[in-house]
């Protein structure tokens, strides 16, 4: 239970229990643990689950149960939801940047932050039915065969999500995610968790199927290792790693040929950290041949 | 009820209900003025013409009749606004579209009903197919305004400035929506001049335009006939020029913009051969038939208005076709049965008719389905000619109606020739179970579009426009972007 103060007019409030994303439901961590989140004096602001390797292979099996119906909806389909996502968010603005300020950020900067977050959204809506056109080829082959090539889906990635920035950073390595068709479970930031968790209640609102997005709070040594080494998991995109957690997650990768997708810390509220490649990182590239003639 | 001159009879002697859409969710006012720098105004000449229902003949609205001088108003009102909208940050100019998307997305049966009754379209065809369109094209184009740099790699991006755009009344929301959306998101600014016998649609977009917070004067809608088109793409302070009509207007549009180095796009006329061989599946190929020629009163530059099949199955194709013709009701645009609505306008049904005369003349086999139409409006059956020539006037020339003209061939090449036998050039069809035949013929038609399979398909992510006479640049896709601006070094 979050601690709030009693309100003015002497009604008590009733706070909220964070608990994790996965298959489109809110249960806590099967795990029963818990971490308490203290603001700078010390107060506690929230218990939070401490999610386990058994709640990040649930959400794997959810996220590939999700996966071949997600990227079988159409483009546009999916940016409509992507823009769906940005709509609620910005319902919801004054939510997000309390909760911001109540992890220690300025009430200007949690506006800015939140502000982005939503323009995030609507940029990669709006690349849901365009990077497949700036990515594609028509490849011209010597022999008679009409040739293409194609972006497609990885399938199901894992993700740690940058820690210093808990809502900005989080949207900005999701977005690109899914707009590609990808399913995902997402450990969020460990210092700054409770926007995943109240950005999950949004995706919940916006029309994106169980399973799509999953999102669990925990902490990130314990779990890194799982992320990286699951065997139904295509790819893994860690944020912020020093050199030691690249080796590592790398070697972890390497059973099943993972892709790993490091970036490394980025103000991602810059507009140098939007672009296009940060989908095509979680892209497969399919070539086709047809024969021409009669 | 079924019949051997009507084998598909679906109502095996039961009729059909009407099912008409309400239209009392509709808001048309008596009376439109010009939509300019963000405001409804009045003509300075005063005049006003009326916009009819062609299923009825009635009264829909009197609607302005845009001079010169109101057209130099919108213009430079385009102009005023253009500086602001070029600066602002490409990913709000984005958002202000997607406000348009959305807004029509919540008002998408009202703009479907008054493009029925303004056109004459049936109501499915408007409801399923218009105005989700128009409004996904919207959506797909908003989300380009700031990614511009990546649709043209080693070069920079710069908008035009005003763009003069003149469009028809064959799909009069979605051709708006396909001028308008691109113009906008490159960072242009707009004076639109819809057809004279569908303005409605435009308005009420206009009023979209307005709710959505647009700055006054980025969009302007001017209504009028040819001289308020012509006043449009004429005036010096237009620096693009975007076209959809008939390629003897276009011809005249580009002598006129000869020596101005303004840059034009030219959507303009169509005789698509729907090309059918013997290993297609035959039945699927008759819908395509079907819904290539008889699709909005085949009022579609990109129709499949020659049809070309392969000898052995000629015969089967060609009583099936006139089976399925049997099936097809004419009628009530707003009804949701009907599949055939009212030819747009009265011109248009006298030019439809004379080409019906000239085709007989010329030794063609008419054929009509039986359908009874009403008797208010203006209606023509689905038509096939047979026994026609590539010389014959029904097979060279666009009539823009729901006529078809068939011809046989026996190889490849025969239906290659005789598909490419045309000054124009915009779409194509071929249908075959073979796909390395479908590359061969799509790769060897000189058209801009093909359809594989399937005919008269729209997305706002596949560019269209044609080759040859049917005219220059496309509209649509990554490559539709090109249109709305200069590339730099």
């Amino acid at each position: 239970m979050a601690a709030k103060k009693q309100s003015g007019s002497g009604r008590l409030s009733v706070a909220k229990t964070y608990k994790i994303y996965i298959n489109g439901k809110f249960p806590r961590t099967e795990s029963g643990r818990y971490f308490t989140l203290e603001d700078k004096r010390g107060a506690v602001i929230a218990n939070v689950c401490r999610g386990s390797r058994k709640d990040f292979r649930n959400a794997v099996v959810a996220a590939r149960k999700a996966q071949p119906g997600w990227a079988k909806a159409s483009a546009y389909l999916r940016g409509q939801i992507l823009y769906r996502i940005a709509e609620m968010l910005e319902g919801r603005r004054e939510q997000f940047i309390s909760e911001l300020v109540l992890q220690g950020a300025t009430a200007r900067a949690a506006d800015k932050e939140v502000d982005a977050s939503i323009d995030r959204l609507i940029y990669f809506a709006g690349w849901a039915d365009k990077y497949q056109q700036v990515f594609s080829a028509v490849n011209p082959v010597s022999s008679s065969h009409f040739n293409f090539s194609i972006l497609e889906p990885t399938g199901v990635v894992s993700m740690l999500a940058p820690n210093d920035s808990g809502l900005l950073g989080l949207i900005s390595n999701i977005a690109p995610t899914i707009v590609g068709g990808n399913t995902c479970v997402v450990l969020a930031s460990e210092t700054l968790p409770l926007s995943a968790v109240s950005f999950a209640e949004v995706l919940h609102a916006s029309d994106v199927p169980a399973g799509v997005v999953n999102i669990l709070t925990g902490y990130r040594d314990e779990l890194t290792g799982q992320f990286a080494s699951h065997m139904d998991v295509n790819a893994v995109v860690y944020c912020d790693g020093g050199r030691k957690v690249a080796r590592s997650v790398q070697e972890a990768a390497a059973d099943n040929i993972k892709h790993v997708i490091a970036r490394t810390k980025t103000d991602w509220a810059s507009d140098s950290a939007q672009h296009p490649y940060l989908i095509r990182d979680t892209q497969e590239v399919k070539t086709t041949w047809h024969p021409i003639g009669v | 009820m079924a019949t051997p001159e009507n084998k598909l009879a679906f109502d095996d002697g039961w009729q059909y209900s009407p099912a008409p859409e309400s239209t009392d969710h509709i808001k048309v006012k008596k009376r439109y003025g010009l939509f300019i720098d963000g405001n409804f105004l009045a003509p300075e000449k005063g005049r006003y013409f009326d916009t009819i229902n062609p299923a009825t003949e009635e009264k829909l609205s009197r609607v302005a009749l845009a001079s010169e001088a109101d057209v130099d108003k919108a213009v430079k009102a385009a102009r005023k606004a253009y500086g602001k909208w070029s600066r602002i940050k490409p990913a709000e100019r984005g958002k202000y579209i997607y406000r348009i998307a959305r807004i029509m997305q919540e008002r998408a049966r009202e703009f479907a009903a008054i493009e029925s009754l303004d056109g004459g379209k049936p109501i499915r065809e408007s409801r399923d197919i218009d105005v989700p369109l128009a409004a996904a094209h919207f959506f797909y184009y908003a989300g380009w305004a700031d990614k511009l740099e990546y649709a043209f790699p080693g070069r920079k991006v710069r908008p035009l400035g005003v763009a003069g755009q003149v469009i028809p009344w064959n799909f009069p929301l979605l051709m708006a929506a396909w001028k308008l959306a691109p113009a906008l998101a490159c960072g242009n600014t707009v004076v639109l001049k819809p057809a004279e016998t569908t303005p409605l649609t435009a308005l009420k977009l206009a009023e979209v335009v307005r709710d959505a917070g647009l700055p006054d004067g980025v969009v302007n809608i001017v209504t009028g006939a040819g001289e308020t088109g012509a006043a449009v793409v004429g005036h010096p302070g237009v620096d693009k020029v975007a076209f959809t009509g008939s390629t003897e207007v276009g011809r005249v549009i580009m002598k006129a913009l000869a020596g101005t180095g303004k840059k034009y796009t030219l959507e303009l006329g169509g005789k698509a051969a729907n090309i059918v061989f013997a290993d297609a599946a035959i039945d699927q190929a008759v819908e395509g038939i079907v819904n290539g020629i008889f699709f909005n009163q085949g009022h579609v530059c990109c129709a499949g208005s020659r049809l070309f099949v392969q000898e052995s199955v000629a015969d089967e194709v060609i009583q099936k076709l006139k089976d399925r013709m049997e099936t097809l009701i004419v009628g009530d645009p707003l009804d949701k049965n009907t599949d055939i609505g009212a030819i747009n306008s009265a011109r248009q049904l006298e030019t439809i008719e004379r080409y019906l005369a000239i085709g007989q003349e010329e030794g063609g086999t008419m054929y009509q389905s039986s359908c009874k139409v009403p008797k208010e409006g203006y209606w023509c059956r689905p038509t096939i000619f047979t026994g026609v020539s590539q010389s014959n006037r029904v097979v060279q020339e666009e009539i823009f109606g729901p006529v078809l003209a068939i011809q046989t061939f026996r190889t490849f090449d025969e239906a290659l020739t005789k598909a490419n036998n045309t000054p124009y050039g915009l779409s194509g069809g071929v249908w075959t179970d073979k796909g390395a035949k479908i590359f061969r013929m799509t790769q060897s038609v000189r058209a801009g579009v093909i359809w594989a399979n399937t005919f008269n398909k729209f997305d706002p992510t596949s560019p269209f426009g044609g080759y040859k006479e049917s005219g220059v640049g496309r509209e649509g896709g990554l490559h539709g972007l090109d249109a709305y601006l200069r590339l730099e070094a």
